[in-house]
């Protein structure tokens, strides 16, 4: 179990709830460590209500193109991506930067 | 003296050298940037991403001493950050120019409404002048009006055409000539590719222009942001934590559009730099020179209904004025004096899901506003 804050910026909160910030308890799978893989599953999972919303957040197993991801402020490509370890207070952002300029 | 590397407030805890940033090899770099796949960190991203701009418009002689300039300002992401940068080069490298924001309320509720707020806040933020004109002000139809009217379908061909003029007007009626807009390299690329995917071969040669202006407009347009990635806008405006409002208009985009930015984003996530290899090939296209066309025969005069004549034209004519407003067009009216017509007599091509009932209340509501006694 990791705790983290998760942010949808850029207008991607409209699948959350309306809502920005969220923390979350994230749960390992049988022990093993929490990745951003498990994060994102959970959040697909547990937080996108509406079923028809999840191709807004992910396309082909992964984030969708268009989206940036930041662990800690840092893009998450350099940080491995999916297979980024979470620890405890780790903020992972989801900005969307497909809206209008 | 031996050189002391710029300080890390947050120094991170074991930082691997790989992890480094490549310019200045002192501090953890945050970003992967697109363009060339350097990692940069937070403090050289600024200084890159600025310095780059500045090129820009250096390079491209954008701005003159003394000129005032208008920032097309919605509110969102791209214009935030351009009003932002601009005022800040401003100062920097001494431009000499006056900055005035501009922004069009569309008049869509729940969207246009909210991003304005914002701009608002922009104008104490940057301290820069504020000026904001409305299509109900204009053209007496606001677009809810117009998509009640003639369906949400085409709403983007509305908005587009009146929003275009709508910059112009409002940049003449603040004196200014030249208007600034936040495109940036994604919107480029994808207008290169929109283009060529529909065979508009006629745009796609100025679609890559970086400055354009008519013969004839007093009013020219540029942009600075025209080989900015999306993705290091969002994120400069991230660090800097600017203000600014993201929210899809009401009015789902253009379909064909949208596919093209999905095309775009599924692209630079194979190959990075595409975006501006596309805007390079575009730049590099050349066409062929058009075949002249037969001349239609001298005596061919069109007689119209009110009984004037048409004289023969010497086929497309920069400069031209539309008959109605005055505005700029390439016909005898221009086309939003077209649409505007076509609203009026409630006979838009897409009569079939207008509602003519919310037509006939705006118009009527209208027109009693303006009674008086």
């Amino acid at each position: 179990m990791v705790s983290v804050k998760v942010e949808f910026l850029g207008g991607l909160d409209v699948i959350f709830g309306k809502q920005r910030t969220h923390k979350l308890n994230v749960p390992s799978n049988s022990g093993e460590e929490v990745t951003v893989g498990t994060l994102i599953d959970y959040i697909v999972e547990k937080m996108i209500k509406n079923a028809g919303d999840k191709c807004v957040f992910i396309e082909n197993d992964s984030v969708r193109p268009g989206i940036l991801t930041l662990i800690n402020d840092t893009d998450w490509e350099l940080e491995g991506e999916k297979e980024y370890v979470l620890e405890d207070g780790d903020i992972v952002s989801f900005t969307s930067t497909l809206h209008g300029g | 003296m031996s050189h002391t590397p710029p300080l890390d407030p947050k120094k991170p805890k074991n930082v691997k050298v790989s992890q480094l940033c490549e310019l200045c090899h002192a501090r953890k770099a945050l970003i992967k940037r697109p363009k060339n796949l350097q990692k940069v960190c937070k403090l050289c991203f600024f200084h890159v991403f600025e310095t780059e701009i500045h090129n820009t418009i250096v390079s491209n002689k954008l701005f003159v001493e003394g000129e005032k300039v208008a920032v097309g300002a919605s509110g969102g992401k791209d214009s935030t950050v351009l009003a932002y940068l601009l005022k800040l080069l401003n100062e920097r490298h001494n431009y000499g120019i006056h900055i005035v924001l501009l922004s069009i309320d569309e008049g869509i509720v729940g969207y246009r409404d909210d991003s304005l707020a914002t701009v608002k806040r922009n104008k104490e933020q940057y301290n820069l002048p504020l000026e904001i004109v409305s299509y109900r002000e204009l053209y007496d139809w606001t677009m809810d009006e117009i998509v009640a009217c003639a369906g949400v379908r085409n709403s983007c061909t509305y908005c587009g055409v009146f929003r275009r003029q709508a910059l112009d007007r409002g940049a003449a009626k603040l004196g200014i000539k030249h208007v600034v807009t936040g495109h940036n390299a994604d919107d480029m690329a994808e207008t290169v590719l929109m283009n060529i995917l529909r065979g508009d071969v006629a745009r796609l040669e100025k679609s890559t222009a970086i400055m354009t202006q008519s013969s004839g407009s007093p009013i020219k347009r540029s942009k600075p942001f025209k080989y900015a990635y999306q993705k290091e806008i969002v994120l400069y405006a991230h660090y800097k934590k600017l203000d600014y409002f993201s929210t899809e208009c009401t009015y789902a985009p253009e379909a064909f559009r949208g596919t093209a930015r999905e095309l775009m984003k599924n692209l630079e996530a194979v190959r990075p730099s595409c975006i501006i290899d596309i805007i390079h090939s575009g730049e590099s296209l050349r066409l062929l020179p058009k075949k002249a066309k037969r001349a239609p025969p001298t005596s061919h005069v069109e007689v119209r209904s009110d009984g004037s004549i048409s004289l023969p034209r010497q086929g497309f004519v920069d400069g031209n004025r539309c008959e109605r407003c005055g505005y700029l067009s390439s016909n005898k009216i221009c086309k939003a004096c077209m649409l505007l017509e076509g609203l009026q007599q409630n006979r838009a091509k897409m009569a079939i899901d207008s509602d003519v009932s919310v037509h006939g209340a705006a118009k009527l509501t209208r027109t009693l506003e303006k009674l008086t006694f």
